[in-house]
């Protein structure tokens, strides 16, 4: 079986895709990746070592990281809300909400960052309940949370819409027939069909968040090793000119993320294969 | 099948010397800080005019103003740029030893190459309630201090340095004093903004701070933007003088042919029309007579370079600012 399928394709043009695909992504991405290893390899081990685990460094990847996913995590239970509600119901100004989600996009994110930091700083519509509360949000490593979770949000929806509209409203029927309960039919039913999909959508959230610099460096207050980003030390070292420290950086947010996306996808896989075993069983007891 | 391709040659060297009489028509790009804008939106015009008057030749000037470290590794990197005017002395010299520049870049123009000047002051909420009123109070406990990021900004470095060059001349003042004078100033401040300009924001519209430090010339932006009764300036009894430097690109000005034109460009800066620009712009001329006529908006106030305390940007970055350098000590000690 295997062996056929690799000589004869149904669908001609394979050899010339894939080396299309293959220059287009060695020159896009492999590239500059490379570039920037050997920028960094300039470094001695030490010297690299050094730079890595500096106080501050440290304590920058604590931030992106911990900020990132916990971003990622509030915007894959909401999203998942919002995009049920988008596609299941129909009520009036749906469209309206369908493209603000996009929003975050389109935003240049210093705009965003400097919106959400006047709206959540000490005297701000939302800062101003929240600050006698005891909450300070804009300025300290919650705001990084907060704009994170705003440039976050369209990955999960988007990634999800398309699969909740695949998911037959019958099969929910189905399980009410058969006796579950609501919470049955979400977990055991719904939960599994959409697991890959809010996988992937947490997975793009969560890398965007990464990166992220232009919203987050205005509503973060940039203490040292208490709200500084990893993106921001590497923008420091760029403004002394230590360009070889800046790469040693990158690498170490490249080395983190890609384990972190390897593991997720792994998740995803496994994910993905139980759910069809899972169907696959099912159908052959029926 | 010929006659296709004898209309696309014709329309190939139609074409080509388009772009020949293009090249023609001489143009400068001026490549600035951010916050020049105004002052070159203005400049600009009057040297086209002048250049018109004294060379009858017409110039196009084109002007790119982003953040100055940024400006200046884009010519580093190849940014064809007839002339630099930064904020800055260290970004200069990072052109100079690419050799982009001429070493003694800072000899080739008078008043160390910077046809102005500004210093750091304190802008304090209408009042001055706090009683602000050198940097001695405002590293007292209790009061918050504004100010942009000290080691990713320029108007950061210039408040450390300027609070770092006070605490080295008050009695009995050394280098240890002056760091543990630095790091009250950084522990009363609840946030480091993103610029210059996002440290206004932070400080006029969310109310953040009871102290704003920055240029002279940001505070009579502030008053165009927020209104003069909302604040009121501060002038330390000593602060830090901020020089511009500017300089000509001599291998791109070699290139293009353009170093004539462009030496006029930044001469004309000295000329009593820049310097009146740049008194309306709210930047100190070095011309003494023009700076006496604006004297009411530039009140006198003792300064020192960071030449004379710190031994050039170079020093100053390295001690401080570089990786493991004064700044992170502060952050380290704790």
């Amino acid at each position: 079986m295997p062996l056929r399928s690799l000589r004869q394709k149904v669908l001609p043009g394979f050899g010339l895709s894939l080396g299309c695909a293959l220059v287009y992504l060695s020159l896009l991405i492999l590239l500059p990746l490379s570039g920037l290893a050997f920028k960094a390899s300039q470094l001695s081990l030490s010297e690299f070592w050094a730079i890595a685990s500096g106080e501050r460094a440290l304590a920058s990847y604590r931030v992106t990281f911990g900020a990132s996913l916990l971003a990622a995590l509030i915007n894959a239970f909401f999203g998942l809300i919002v995009a049920w509600i988008l596609v299941r119901y129909s009520f009036p100004g749906k469209r309206l909400i369908d493209s603000l989600v996009d929003l975050p996009f389109a935003l240049p994110t210093a705009v965003a960052g400097i919106t959400l930091a006047t709206l959540y700083a000490g005297n701000g519509w939302i800062g101003r309940h929240l600050e006698p509360l005891g909450v300070k949000v804009a300025f300290s490593p919650l705001g990084i949370v907060v704009a994170l979770t705003f440039i976050g949000l369209p990955f999960v929806v988007r990634t999800l819409q398309p699969v909740i509209e695949d998911i037959e409203p019958e099969i929910e029927e189905a399980a009410a027939s058969l006796g579950a309960s609501r919470l049955q039919t979400f977990l055991r039913v719904l939960l599994p069909a959409l697991l890959p999909a809010l996988l992937t959508g947490f997975t793009l959230a969560f890398s965007r968040s990464i990166g992220e610099y232009g919203s987050v460096i205005f509503i973060a207050g940039n203490m040292p090793l208490i709200s500084e980003i990893t993106p921001l030390l590497i923008i420091s070292k760029l403004e002394q000119y230590d360009v070889v420290g800046a790469t040693a950086l990158a690498m170490v947010m490249l080395i983190i993320s890609f384990v972190m996306l390897l593991a997720v996808n792994a998740l995803q896989w496994w994910a993905a294969n139980r759910h069809q075993a899972h169907a696959a069983s099912a159908g052959e007891r029926r | 099948m010929f006659q296709v391709i004898r209309q696309l040659l014709v329309a190939l060297a139609a074409f080509l010397f388009a772009g020949l009489a293009l090249a023609q028509s001489v143009s400068l790009l001026n490549v600035s800080y951010d916050v020049a804008r105004d002052f070159y939106k203005d400049y600009n015009p009057m040297f086209q005019k002048h250049w018109k008057a004294v060379a009858g030749e017409t110039i196009e000037l084109k002007q790119s103003h982003a953040g100055s470290s940024k400006q200046v590794r884009a010519v580093a990197d190849g940014l064809d740029a007839d002339v630099v005017t930064m904020n800055q002395a260290s970004d200069v010299d990072f052109l100079a030893e690419k050799g982009l520049v001429a070493k003694d870049y800072a000899r080739k123009f008078p008043n160390n190459a910077s046809p102005y000047t500004s210093t750091m002051v304190f802008i304090v909420r209408k009042g001055n309630p706090k009683a602000l009123r050198d940097w001695s109070d405002v590293v007292k406990p209790g009061i918050q201090v504004v100010l942009p990021h000290p080691k990713n900004t320029g108007n950061g470095r210039y408040t450390y340095l300027a609070a770092w060059g006070y605490a080295l001349r008050q009695p009995g003042g050394n280098d240890r004093t002056a760091q543990d004078f630095v790091s009250r100033l950084l522990k009363n401040a609840p946030l480091f903004a993103a610029g210059g300009r996002d440290a206004t924001t932070t400080f006029m519209q969310r109310k953040i701070g009871d102290v704003l430090i920055s240029f002279e010339s940001e505070a009579e932006l502030i008053a165009r933007e927020f209104g003069k009764g909302e604040f009121e300036v501060v002038y330390p009894s000593l602060s830090i003088l901020t020089e511009f430097p500017v300089a000509i690109v001599d291998k791109v000005v070699d290139k293009k042919g353009t170093r004539k034109q462009a030496q006029a460009y930044l001469d004309y800066l000295w000329s009593a029309a820049g310097q009146e620009n740049a008194a309306q712009n709210y930047l100190r001329p070095r011309d003494a007579e023009i700076l006496r006529r604006y004297a009411a908006q530039f009140p006198a106030i003792r300064t020192f370079t960071v030449d004379e305390v710190f031994g050039g940007w170079a020093k100053a970055s390295s001690t401080h600012f570089k990786d493991g350098g004064s700044f992170d000590q502060i952050y380290q000690q704790k």
